[in-house]
């Protein structure tokens, strides 16, 4: 197996859905190859720093104002539409 | 590697799973009866997701505001048009992004934005740089420094990868969920996806690799 092919394959191998003897094969490249091994581990960190990060999250009162808004409009259609 | 769960346990998940569905999709029901309640149980459960989609996509915290009550209003509006066929959060979610890139494409008149294009950057799949990083590259900033970094970092990421990512591995989504939700075929989700990945982890280097030094015994 090449660098190359190894990256291929390297989104299904970081989401576990490979056959069990692609997972091998690739295990066995990355018993060697230094490079692949850090590529592998630095992309699996990033994921999950991105995953914990929690970058865009909604304030309380930003969400209750959106609720208020949203309900109203939709309460605004219903009322349209039975009259 | 996952464990597997013993067949008891699966037997206590299983229906747990389907009974949540059948919750969702009676509330789905109540709301197309013209239930307003009902439809307001379905906003407070997924508002923060549709929220953080938006403002992934469009990178703008007004636009995710107008994105977040236009998709819930597009929603309601048009509840007939859902089957059933997919979960109510993947049909919700789909409109979201297509509400988000619209945003995008009229704050941008000077290019277009399609999660069609399959782009070919620079920074392709194959890495330039390999550089191990610390090991435990969050802490080096501190936490307000560390959002920048990735916002910044996700930021830089063409439109087409930047959905796919927030959607598979921020939000969760399974690859064949991301595939509906956006159109595309399975092997585009999966591309853009190692593409998106590999393209972050090569910005981030910069701010997570190891100093010189590190790691010598």
């Amino acid at each position: 197996m090449t660098c190359s092919d190894f990256l291929k394959e390297l989104t299904d191998y970081l989401d576990a859905t490979i056959d069990e003897s692609t997972r091998l094969e690739l295990e066995d490249h990355l018993a060697w190859c230094h490079n692949c091994y850090v590529i592998c581990n630095t992309t699996k960190k990033t994921i999950e720093i991105y995953r914990d990060s929690q970058l865009y999250e909604l304030p309380e009162d930003l969400r209750s104002r959106l609720q208020v808004a949203i309900l109203s409009k939709c309460a605004g259609k219903k009322k349209r539409s039975t009259t | 590697m996952a464990e597997k769960l013993h067949p008891e346990t699966m037997a206590v998940i299983e229906p747990k799973v389907r009974d949540a569905a059948t919750e969702e999709l009676a509330l789905v029901q109540a709301a197309k009866r013209g239930e307003v309640s009902a439809f307001e149980q379905l906003v407070k459960r997924y508002d923060r997701n549709i929220f953080r989609i938006a403002q992934h996509i469009t990178q703008n915290r007004e636009d995710a505001e107008d994105v977040t009550q236009d998709a819930f209003l597009k929603a309601y509006e048009n509840l007939e048009q859902f089957q059933g066929n997919s979960k109510f959060y993947t049909w919700l979610v789909r409109i979201a992004v297509n509400e988000s890139l619209m945003k995008l494409r009229r704050r941008r008149t000077d290019r277009t934005v399609s999660l069609d294009e399959d782009i070919k950057t620079e920074e392709d799949t194959m890495p330039r740089e390999v550089a191990d990083w610390s090991p435990n590259p969050e802490q080096l900033y501190k936490q307000g420094e560390l959002k920048e970094i990735l916002r910044k970092t996700v930021q830089g990421l063409p439109a087409s990868f930047r959905t796919v990512f927030v959607l598979r591995d921020v939000e969760g989504l399974s690859t064949e969920e991301t595939a509906e939700a956006l159109n595309l075929s399975i092997p585009a989700v999966k591309s853009r996806l190692l593409r998106a990945r590999l393209q972050l982890r090569e910005r981030l280097n910069k701010y997570f690799r190891k100093a010189k030094g590190d790691g010598k015994k």
